[in-house]
């Protein structure tokens, strides 16, 4: 049952990052594809249905942490807490930006909303990298969950390389996003962006993969049960399938290619730590694992219920809606509210 | 200040704020899908109208709520660590449930909503934003019932040196939760509906959108009556529920200090906790607290010195916090009542929409001071008789940390407030769209 849940956690987290990484990825790229100030309408309106309903896929995958592995969601909060302090600051930045931006009159207002948007978005993505990398290495808690550190000691080089990692896989999926969703001369920028930034991901994706070789053990269970390498064979075949796809100009595809790439990622990543959570690289001990975390039998059933009806349902409408907006994003402020 | 303090303060600030935006949330998504649907069924512009202005005042309002949300969530595992671990076995599958059954339904749908206008039809617009309303309202039942359980745990056990979930049915069909999600969604309710009843005053003063304000008004009118009735009443069950489970806490909002039977019921006190008694106290009418308590002249009521000092909670918040909720209470019956009664000929009645401009920031005091009577009360438990404040805050963090994060919240929540503040302002003041549908308005008013 606590595999289970370790396995729903890392899935919860690649279908988070697929989600919001797209308008996160828009968000930090809005500056330097938009042109005006019908370009970044355009970006708005391109993710303006959809960033909030991905958002509460963090706050479900915050959710079940809590839920499931109380423990974890403890140690992992309060050790790490300046880091995931910023990480709200900046999603409470994002958030409010795009909200206010469409109420905004002024230009000057509505620029600095847009500040709040990007920089709240360009800041999250970097940070859930620094965040993660650091998680698949492990950090430096002991018996007590007391962090023997700072936040610099999360700036490590795997932390950074997997800041930067992600930072770009943002960009990545969201260019795609963007290249899929906006036309004209935007939706140009986006695709030689899309490009550009792709070869930049497959650069930074075999660093990662052999400097997690080098700085961390998540290849131990790999090597334990080999079978598992499908994992960062798919994310490759993924990555390298989106590639294609954005020569091709295909970015219905390549947007699904590159969520699968993502998803992958995660997985392999969070299947390296199993059965931690939170590992601690100062002793295995100290580790909060599913084993000295989970929440009682009773309580994961519970869950496990609440989440296999509802999350398919979520995933039936959320679909949906993507289907009622798909097209092109317009650019045009026609009144309230009235984007696409 | 001490890693404890700080952590209460700004876990205060944090609520505070995010609770100054849910109750609105709650009320307006449920008028504004009332109004929808009689667009719906009569094809009356003006009721479109009303759907998007009031509507656009609720968006901008359920966006800051949200953002403001995710703070909570994250501030059991950065600053209440012990708790998180000691109790989330049961307190946090119940944010899980939220999110999973309401919170997903209710942004997505609000997303359908405002972008929608021309991509859905008539029918399923007006669903998306009653399943907005319905989603807000269930995910209001999930939190409560998280919060009732802090302030009367059942369907526990201690196992593995935490609590463990033992009877799930037991915790989401306890008593104190329906009261609590109750008495919070019908006063959310009191405060929509004031809301709509003071900004249709303002225009309605100055003889502006007459029609469509005083379509406005009439619908706000009785809804908000009958929720200052069903608050109050429900609210004085409430009070009995209270003092059948934390008598504490009501012998600190009675600020009684002594056990009496029958107790009488003080009209002016003032408290003085130092030494454990009234400074000042008179005007007793006997046998009211009974009565008022346990539906018994009779009964015994106990005083705050019967009970450990080291299980007492404080007094002066409580207590003032108490007087101002249930005043506001009663007021609000009254205002509403002439609301209503005069709600047709409204226009003719300046004094009362001059009252009723004024009235809105009022239910939002009553509240946050209703929240202040249930939390500070509770202390010094986090979970009443279960587990202390003091042991629930995190044992890893600094005062370091704290600190910068709280003068973090302060500086981007003053900011937000404020901003959200002077839109709502603006755009209320500004009135409705022009009766020509605005889409023809490129680059115009937003």
């Amino acid at each position: 049952m606590e595999t289970i849940w370790f396995i729903i956690w890392g899935v919860l987290w690649g279908a988070y990052f697929i989600l919001d990484g797209y308008d996160l990825g828009a968000g930090a790229l809005m500056p330097f594809l938009a042109k005006d100030e019908y370009d970044r309408k355009k970006i708005f309106n391109s993710i303006g249905p959809f960033w909030d309903g991905n958002e509460v896929w963090l706050v479900t995958a915050g959710g079940v942490t809590f839920a499931a592995f109380p423990g974890t969601y403890a140690t992992m909060f309060s050790a790490l807490y300046t880091a995931l302090m910023l990480v709200l600051f900046a999603l409470i930045a994002r958030g409010a930006g795009l909200a206010m931006r469409e109420e905004a009159e002024k230009p000057s207002l509505r620029s600095l909303w847009d500040g709040f948007f990007f920089v709240g978005s360009f800041v999250a993505a970097l940070l859930f990298g620094v965040f993660f990398a650091n998680i698949f290495k492990g950090v430096p808690i002991d018996g007590e969950g007391v962090f023997h550190g700072n936040l610099f000691t999360l700036l490590n080089p795997y932390g950074l390389l997997g800041g930067l990692f992600f930072l770009v896989f943002f960009f990545t999926h969201g260019s795609i996003w963007l290249a899929l969703k906006t036309d004209g001369d935007l939706g140009e920028r986006a695709e030689r962006a899309a490009k550009k930034f792709w070869m930049g991901l497959l650069v930074l994706a075999v660093l990662f993969l052999i400097f997690t070789a080098v700085a961390t053990d998540v290849y131990d269970n790999y090597l334990a049960n080999p079978a598992l390498f499908i994992l960062p064979v798919l994310a490759v075949a993924a990555l390298l399938l989106s590639g294609l796809f954005i020569m091709k100009s295909d970015w219905f595809k390549a947007w699904f290619a590159s969520a699968g790439f993502i998803f992958s990622t995660t997985l392999f990543g969070v299947i390296g730590i199993y059965p931690a959570l939170l590992p601690s690289n100062l002793d295995p001990a100290f580790s909060r694992t599913i084993h000295n975390t989970a929440s009682s039998p009773l309580t994961l059933k519970i869950m496990l219920g609440v989440v296999l009806v509802f999350v398919p349902i979520v995933i039936v409408y959320q679909a949906w809606v993507h289907k009622v907006f798909s097209g092109k994003a317009g650019g045009t402020h026609s009144g309230y509210h009235d984007g696409y | 200040m001490d890693v404890l303090l700080l952590s209460r303060l700004q876990f205060a600030v944090a609520t505070m704020f995010h609770f100054l935006f849910v109750p609105l949330t709650l009320g307006l998504s449920v008028l504004v899908a009332w109004m929808e649907w009689r667009y719906v069924r009569t094809g009356d512009e003006t009721y479109k109208r009303m759907t998007k202005f009031w509507g656009r005042l609720f968006v901008i309002n359920f966006a800051i709520g949200v953002v403001t949300g995710l703070t909570l969530e994250f501030q059991f595992g950065t600053n209440w660590a012990r708790y998180s671990e000691y109790v989330g076995d049961i307190f946090g599958s119940l944010l899980a449930i939220e999110s999973t059954v309401a919170f997903f339904l209710e942004s997505t749908f609000l997303a359908v909503w405002i972008f929608g206008w021309n991509r859905v039809s008539k029918k399923m617009h007006a669903w998306s934003i009653t399943l907005v309303a319905i989603a807000s309202n269930i995910s209001a039942f999930w939190i409560l019932a998280a919060n009732a359980w802090m302030q009367h745990p059942v369907g526990y056990v201690i196992r593995n040196g935490r609590a463990e979930l033992d009877n799930f049915f037991a915790v989401i069909t306890q008593k104190a939760a329906f009261l609590e999600f109750f008495h919070t969604v019908t006063g959310a309710y009191v405060l929509a509906g004031f809301f709509i009843l003071g900004i249709s005053s303002y225009h309605l003063l100055r003889k502006q959108h007459v029609d469509f304000f005083q379509k406005s008004f009439r619908m706000a009118a009785g809804f908000t009556l009958i929720f200052s009735l069903l608050v109050v009443i429900q609210g004085h069950h409430n009070g009995t529920e209270m003092a059948r489970n934390q008598p504490e806490k009501l012998a600190a909002v009675e600020a009684l200090w002594e056990t009496q039977q029958p107790a009488p019921q003080a009209l002016i006190v003032i408290p003085d906790p130092k030494n454990g008694r009234n400074a000042i106290e008179f005007g007793h009418i006997p046998t009211l607290l009974s009565f008022l308590a346990y539906n018994n002249t009779a009964a015994e009521v106990r005083g705050l010195n019967s009970f450990p000092p080291d299980e007492r909670p404080p007094v002066i918040i409580p207590f003032f916090s108490f007087r101002t909720m249930v005043g506001l209470g009663f007021l609000f019956i009254l205002l509403s009542s002439f609301a209503w009664l005069w709600r047709k000929s409204i226009i003719n009645k300046p004094k009362l929409m001059r009252i009723l401009i004024w009235t809105i920031p009022l239910p939002y005091i009553a509240l946050e001071t209703g929240w202040m009577v249930a939390e500070v009360g509770r202390q010094p438990w986090i979970v009443y008789q279960l587990m202390r404040t003091s042991d629930a805050v995190s044992s890893n963090i600094s005062t370091t940390q704290v600190w910068s994060t709280l003068i973090g919240f302060i500086i981007l929540y003053s900011f937000l407030g404020i901003v959200d503040f002077l839109l709502l302002a603006k755009l209320a003041r500004r009135g409705p769209h022009p009766v020509e549908a605005p889409q023809s308005n490129p680059g115009g008013d937003v």
